[in-house]
């Protein structure tokens, strides 16, 4: 990152890159990225990238297409390998922590062989959790989470946003630090999308859980969002790190709230303008 | 309401006309009636081959030949598939031998096989296996291969290990595609056995009951082994299709 970008992000964070002595640990930046480069073939998606995700929050992910949106989250969750740089959990590796990964396409992404429910507690299998300790763990998530679906269906015979849920609870059921989304909602309907937006933002003022969404959807990023990430073109670089200070539980009438809409509108200009520059 | 209930005979429509059609001409004497015997005298012969006759004898040795050379060529086609399926270098290295095998005529290989094994049933048992095992091995790799991506990647950031992979997504993902690939071979293999039953040196099975009736000139009993050699057929595509729906429930949803 150039020497502006960084200061334009100091500025809009307002969260020094150096984590302040004992000011408690949800101060303290979850996820840093420094030096993150990656190239395809000739083209250079990422050059010297630096990135600080704080920790309990949902950032969404923005920016024009193909600028790297996707990549940058397969990175962080290592199925997109990277060419040079560090990308640090706490001070940790990937392997060392668990996550979750909620892929847009659900209907390749869940087991048809698998019920619902054993697709949502598969995860603990591969954490070699014992059988009755997985059905527990399961049940209990399902209960907590307060979520009404029939979970011995298998996935096709369930609607495209009853899976994206399952989906989401099979990233959750291991109880993540962190959630990758990318473009969880991309695939569903508008009536589906709105419905789905309502159950993702219970499940994150729920779990607290340290979200990021890759969004091409300007008014869900910002709606559903602590902080909107915008990405310039490639190679990408931060054009602004915006927070969204609105109150959460957020509804319909957030969309006409003042300060949503002139967050969006701000949001939008940067957009436009990284879309414009060549 | 009614509707619904009658379009379960449909399939039923074509049979009947097809009885119909056939009595009409061998009642008219369309054609020659040593050459084509009425229904009646063809369903006679089919029942009293099959309740005790030669025929039931002929038909059994041909299950037991077809799926003798199914149950081989499944056991060596299905790892091998996954094997090469699970390595895509592997199987380009391998796709030319495989689809050059493939498209060669089993029936080609009658002489050779001979050589090797003799006139009894390994001959008949191995070509059939052979041709079939090609079939399965290539409809395996290609499932395998095809496996979505998306899956893969599901499990394996679910922290699956390569071989948790392979058994849990590879497998079961490539289960359509094999079900494809059996019910294929298996008609291949009914097919190569009647061929082989009737030209090599075989004393039983529908093949040869075909041909010693027309050598004879008992037509209606030819007509019959000719139906029993179609219901076999027909039966061990349906049963695998049965198997299918009941274990692999997931094909094309």
């Amino acid at each position: 990152m150039d020497a502006a970008s960084h200061a334009l992000r100091l500025q809009t964070t307002g969260v020094p890159s150096a984590p302040p002595p004992r000011q408690g640990s949800s101060k303290r930046p979850h996820v840093t990225i420094r030096g993150l480069s990656k190239r395809f073939d000739n083209t250079v998606i990422y050059d010297n990238f630096d990135l600080d995700i704080p920790r309990g929050q949902l950032i969404s992910v923005f920016g024009p297409n193909g600028c790297g949106k996707s990549t940058l989250i397969n990175m962080i969750a290592g199925l997109t390998p990277v060419d040079a740089g560090e990308i640090l959990f706490d001070g940790m590796r990937l392997a060392e922590i668990k996550f979750g990964y909620v892929f847009q396409n659900y209907r390749e992404a869940l087991f048809p062989w698998l019920r619902a429910f054993d697709n949502i507690a598969y995860p603990l299998k591969m954490m070699k959790v014992a059988p009755a300790e997985r059905k527990a763990r399961t049940e209990r998530l399902v209960a907590r989470l307060g979520i009404k679906l029939d979970l011995n269906l298998y996935p096709y015979h369930m609607s495209g946003g009853q899976q994206q849920l399952v989906s989401i609870m099979r990233a959750l059921v291991v109880e993540p630090e962190i959630l990758f989304l990318d473009e969880p909602f991309s695939a569903l309907d508008y009536e589906m999308t709105l419905f789905m937006r309502e159950q993702l933002q219970k499940l994150f003022m729920e779990s607290g859980t340290t979200m990021v969404m890759v969004s091409h959807d300007l008014e869900e990023a910002v709606y559903l969002a602590d902080r909107v990430l915008l990405l310039s073109r490639r190679p990408a670089r931060i054009a602004d790190f915006t927070p969204v200070d609105v109150a959460r539980p957020r509804a319909d009438a957030t969309l006409s709230d003042p300060e949503f809409v002139r967050l969006k509108a701000h949001c939008l200009e940067v957009f436009q303008r990284e879309v414009r520059r060549t | 309401m009614k509707g619904k209930r009658l379009e379960g005979f449909l399939p039923l429509v074509g049979v009947i006309a097809l009885l119909f059609v056939w009595s009409i001409a061998t009642w008219q004497q369309w054609v020659d009636p040593v050459l084509l015997p009425s229904p009646l005298q063809t369903f006679r012969a089919l029942w009293a081959g099959m309740n005790g006759g030669a025929l039931g004898f002929d038909f059994i040795k041909t299950v037991y030949r077809t799926a003798a050379s199914t149950v081989i060529a499944a056991v060596i086609a299905i790892p091998l598939g996954i094997l090469l399926g699970s390595s895509e270098k592997l199987y380009r290295s391998l796709e030319f031998v495989i689809d050059f095998f493939r498209s060669t005529p089993a029936s080609a290989m009658f002489p050779l096989f001979l050589v090797l094994f003799g006139v009894g049933d390994e001959t008949k048992i191995s070509v059939a296996a052979f041709g079939a095992m090609l079939v399965i091995l290539f409809n395996v790799a290609y499932g395998v291969m095809n496996a979505r991506k998306t899956r893969l990647l599901a499990a394996k950031v679910m922290g699956a290990s390569r071989l948790r992979v392979l058994y849990d997504v590879m497998l079961l993902e490539s289960l359509p595609q094999t079900f494809v690939g059996l019910r294929n071979g298996v008609s291949l293999a009914l097919v190569i056995i009647v061929v082989a039953e009737m030209f090599i040196g075989s004393q039983d099975g529908l093949g040869h009951s075909v041909f010693e009736a027309q050598q004879l000139f008992e037509m209606p009993r030819m007509y019959a082994a000719i139906f029993a050699a179609g219901v076999l057929g027909y039966g061990l595509n349906l049963l695998f299709l049965l198997v299918e729906w009941r274990f692999v429930h997931w094909t094309g949803k």
